[in-house]
């Protein structure tokens, strides 16, 4: 092999690493030129929002579930606490002049109290496994709905309301950008694989250096983070959350989109989260008949195609280069040399 | 004095409801180490099926009681076949998927034929009794010995006949019963035809003790009765009658003397103390991974 | 300076004594085999070494240190890897891959250069992948780099997880039945496998064998376990000849 072919598929590689990021600012950028000139109907905006809001909770979940192969089935939990802390900022904390400009901050602080809970589900994940780690996890969450139903300042069960529209479609956009990107970060580093270690053979895995605690850790942490960051961006969509929007019907939701996009598949989340939420909205017409349809589809989707979609599979441009093309990368600098 | 007796005996109502559900959970963890967290819909469809055979048909308790039992031992057979059957060779996670979707779908078109609450009409004569100053109905001391002598059969059936020690059997080896000639498909549909009437008896009774009934009232005793089934030890009959009895004392105990929204709250944080000192339950035994 | 030094180590499982009083030392580079029937107990000490399970009684000093009640996780990182019975590949993961795992313990970089693939991230992930595929091409696997580990045959797989276990950069190795399911002709190219692995990399290897010729051949001392308990100790020339051992394990009249 000589020299001019190997800079050229370095070059190659140099200008494809460029790839992604101009995609996810283009998907921003045109977030932002909708919001501001109106471009779109409101309510296909709104759809928008709500496909985004599902695809960070469908993304955090796909990082336990799929990527880790544990069984976390309360998810709508963390999703709760970050919006009840984002809500009660924004309506009983930050003056109402500043509501706008420190929304983020409010997120991120939903995000944040989300994640502290996640740090201690983990710590029941070091020993118990599959059914057992689904109990603990829906527990939690049963605990999380009955914690806040007994918490007065927060409506109890009656609910809080008051929060302004500060969800808009440019802010939903970069809290999607931004969990997309961290979570394929954390898939393509040491913790990603050792996070798929634990799904493929956890005691190999510690075996072989793996500190499966600090890998947990590390991903329940982070995948509660952004499922708290959807629960604020949802408060603020709503306006209106109680305790009932975040219960087993809503962990079961969040369940179906990783499934039916696929496991272990950040593309698989995109398209699960999108189908799902199209599919839900298409199906409206049908009243109850919606949610006798969709339990159905999922039992289907289990006896036919239990991976989901896209299952293990990844859309190509959304992994790094160094990895997609490493071996050729080392041959291609073997044989130079 | 009276106070806690008079609990008592609420405690061990709830419990017996609980108990007979619990034990359609453990038989078939025990047989297929799989959660069918569909369970609960079915105790639902007992008491709907109650409801159904109650008014419409206008049938006296016993038909009633059985007509409900047969319905959900025949819906429960049937999920296994064509929902459970199939995914005996996947991943966990997909049956575990799989029973949660078929209980959705079961809440919801229950729901979508039901918009409103429905109200069973009374089937037993209600008498109260008045000893040493206890408040007992009759209903109450029905629900708990009928209960019992349901879990008694049950204990009879798995301890004493051929059917139960082939069920006993598959729990321990599945691999090797085949091989004995022993008809395997025919044992697990049997374990859920008898788990599920179990659960659908308990609708009966729910619906004798609370008349007015909802399709989502499944979720939440059907997660208490899975709590019971746990800290009895998942998989043991025995277990699951005591689990069952021992979360209705907690509860009512907990009703007693705290507001009743911690009800829920409690239960729920004793299974996640349990899972975590000790996961295997009262009367389980802890299985030690092989290397 | 002894590798590895188990002093009296027991332990009990269910009632079961599974290993009394086994002790054990290695210097360094030594070939080390352990034989013995089946449930003899010579797995459990695999996994009390490795910290799978924790010893009941007794010590094992790995590099002056005592190891007892480490994490698996831990021990690999102080240097002593495995291989199991049993295949235990990441079998979804890349031949690549499973090796790359492996650098988990090794990798210089906190969780929060990995979240925002920093610069120090990004050229410690390169150094892996690149110490990962010289290693499969030293142990000729690495055009198989991109392949699934599950559609490997089973010699490569076998082959895979030696590869997977030398990433972890161990001083001692410990091969579970490396020559389980292998016909004479693959057994002759494990044994000078092995030998050159340890020459190579400047292991120290402990091995259980159920296939004597492998043993005897390459052993340069050999332990026999019955029951939990070692009944004989010594170089395999002395171990053939030992009538105990021969009783209990080469079934009576023994054949080489």
């Amino acid at each position: 092999m000589d020299l001019s072919r190997v800079k050229s598929s370095v070059e190659e590689a140099a200008r494809k690493r460029w790839l992604l990021p101009a995609l996810l600012l283009s998907v921003f950028a045109l977030s932002l030129v909708i919001h501001q000139f109106e471009l779109l109907d409101p309510y296909v905006q709104l759809i928008a929002m709500y496909i985004g809001i599902n695809i960070i909770l469908t993304l955090s979940l796909n990082l336990i579930n799929g990527y880790m192969g544990e069984f976390s089935v309360g998810h709508a939990g963390f999703m709760a606490i970050g919006a009840y802390i984002a809500s009660f900022l924004t309506v009983k904390v930050i003056p109402a002049p500043l509501i706008v400009w420190l929304f983020p901050l409010a997120i991120a602080a939903g995000g944040l109290g989300a994640a502290v809970i996640g740090l201690v589900v983990a710590f029941p994940s070091f020993k118990t496994r599959g059914d057992y780690l689904a109990i603990v996890t829906l527990a939690f969450a049963m605990i999380v709905k009955s914690g806040i139903e007994n918490i007065d300042t927060l409506g109890g069960p009656r609910g809080f309301l008051g929060m302004e529209r500060l969800a808009t479609l440019p802010w939903v956009c970069f809290w999607v950008i931004l969990s997309l990107w961290i979570i394929r970060n954390l898939i393509y580093s040491r913790f990603g694989r050792g996070v798929l270690a634990i799904r493929e053979d956890e005691i190999a895995g510690e075996l072989m250096g793996i500190d499966t605690r600090q890998v947990k850790i590390l991903a329940f942490t982070v995948s509660s983070f952004f499922a708290g960051i959807a629960g604020g961006l949802y408060a603020h969509l709503l306006q209106f959350i109680n305790p009932r929007a975040f219960d087993i019907i809503k962990s079961t939701d969040i369940l179906i989109m990783v499934y039916l996009g696929g496991i272990g598949s950040i593309a698989g989340s995109l398209l699960g989260a999108t189908v799902y939420t199209l599919l839900l909205e298409m199906l409206r017409p049908l009243g109850i008949w919606r949610m006798v349809l969709i339990p159905l589809l999922l039992v289907m989707l289990m006896l036919f195609r239990p991976k989901g979609m896209l299952g293990l599979r990844e859309a190509p441009w959304l992994i790094p280069i160094r990895d997609r093309l490493a071996s050729r990368m080392w041959r291609a600098k073997k044989g130079a040399t | 004095m009276t106070y806690v007796f008079q609990q008592l005996l609420n405690a061990l109502q709830v419990g017996s409801i609980y108990a007979l559900i619990a034990l359609g959970y453990t038989m078939v963890y025990g047989i297929l180490t799989m959660i069918n967290f569909a369970h609960g819909d079915l105790f639902m469809v007992g008491a709907f099926l109650c409801f159904f055979t109650a008014s419409f048909f206008q049938l006296p308790f016993v038909p009633v009681l059985l007509l409900s039992m047969s319905g959900a031992a025949l819906l429960g057979v049937l999920i296994e076949r064509y929902a459970y059957r199939p995914l005996r060779q996947a991943p966990r996670v997909s049956a575990i998927i799989t029973a949660l979707g078929v209980g959705l779908f079961l809440e919801n078109f229950t729901l979508a034929l039901n918009p409103y609450p429905k109200q069973v009409p009374q089937l037993l004569d209600n008498a109260n009794w008045v000893f040493f100053g206890l408040s007992i109905s009759s209903l109450q001391i029905f629900i708990i010995i009928s209960s019992l002598l349901l879990m008694f059969t049950l204990d009879l059936i798995v301890r004493r006949t051929l059917v139960g020690i082939a069920m006993r059997a598959i729990s321990w080896d599945k691999a090797v019963v085949p091989l004995m000639g022993v008809p395997v498909d025919l044992i697990i549909s049997l374990t859920f035809a008898i788990g599920t009437s179990l659960g659908g008896a308990a609708g009966v009774m729910y619906s004798l003790a609370y008349p007015v009934i909802d399709p989502y009232m499944g979720i939440m005793v059907g997660w208490k009765a899975f709590i019971s089934a746990v800290v009895g030890g998942i998989g043991n009959i025995r277990g699951a009658m005591i689990g069952g009895y021992i979360l209705g004392l907690v509860e009512i105990m907990v009703v007693a003397f705290f507001p009743s929204t911690y009800r829920d709250f409690v239960a729920f944080a004793l299974l996640l103390v349990l899972l975590i000192f000790r996961p295997h339950g009262i009367l389980g035994k802890p299985h030690p991974q092989k290397v | 300076m002894a590798v590895l030094q188990a002093h009296q180590v027991t332990h009990h499982f269910n009632g079961v004594t599974a290993v009394d009083d086994f002790n054990l030392t290695l210097e360094p580079q030594e070939l080390v085999g352990i034989i013995g029937p089946n449930g003899a107990g010579k797995t459990t000490i695999f996994n009390l070494i490795t910290g799978v399970y924790r010893a009941t009684g007794g010590t094992i000093t790995f590099a002056d240190a005592g190891i007892v009640g480490k994490t698996p996780s831990q021990i690999t990182a102080l240097g002593i890897a495995r291989t199991f019975q049993n295949i235990r590949l990441f079998k979804e993961l890349s031949v690549l891959d499973n090796v790359r795992v492996a650098h988990y313990a090794r990798a210089r970089y906190g969780p929060l250069a990995a979240l925002l693939h920093r610069e120090g991230f990004r050229r410690e992930e390169e150094t892996i992948i690149g110490h990962s595929l010289d290693l499969l091409a030293f142990l000729k696997l690495d055009s198989y780099a991109d392949e699934l580990a599950k559609n490997l045959p089973y010699g490569l797989q076998r082959r895979l997880e030696i590869a997977r276990a030398l990433a972890t950069q161990p001083k001692l190795l410990l091969l579970d039945e490396p020559a389980a399911g292998m016909n004479p002709q693959e057994v002759a190219q494990l044994m000078e496998f092995i030998q050159w692995i340890r020459n190579e990399f400047h292991l120290t290897i402990l091995l259980i064998e159920h296939q004597m010729h492998l043993v005897m051949n390459i052993c340069e001392r050999l332990l026999v376990l019955d029951f939990g308990a070692t009944i004989a100790e010594g170089k395999p020339r002395e171990i053939q000849n030992n009538p105990r051992v021969r009783e209990v394990y080469l079934g009576g009249e023994a054949q080489t």
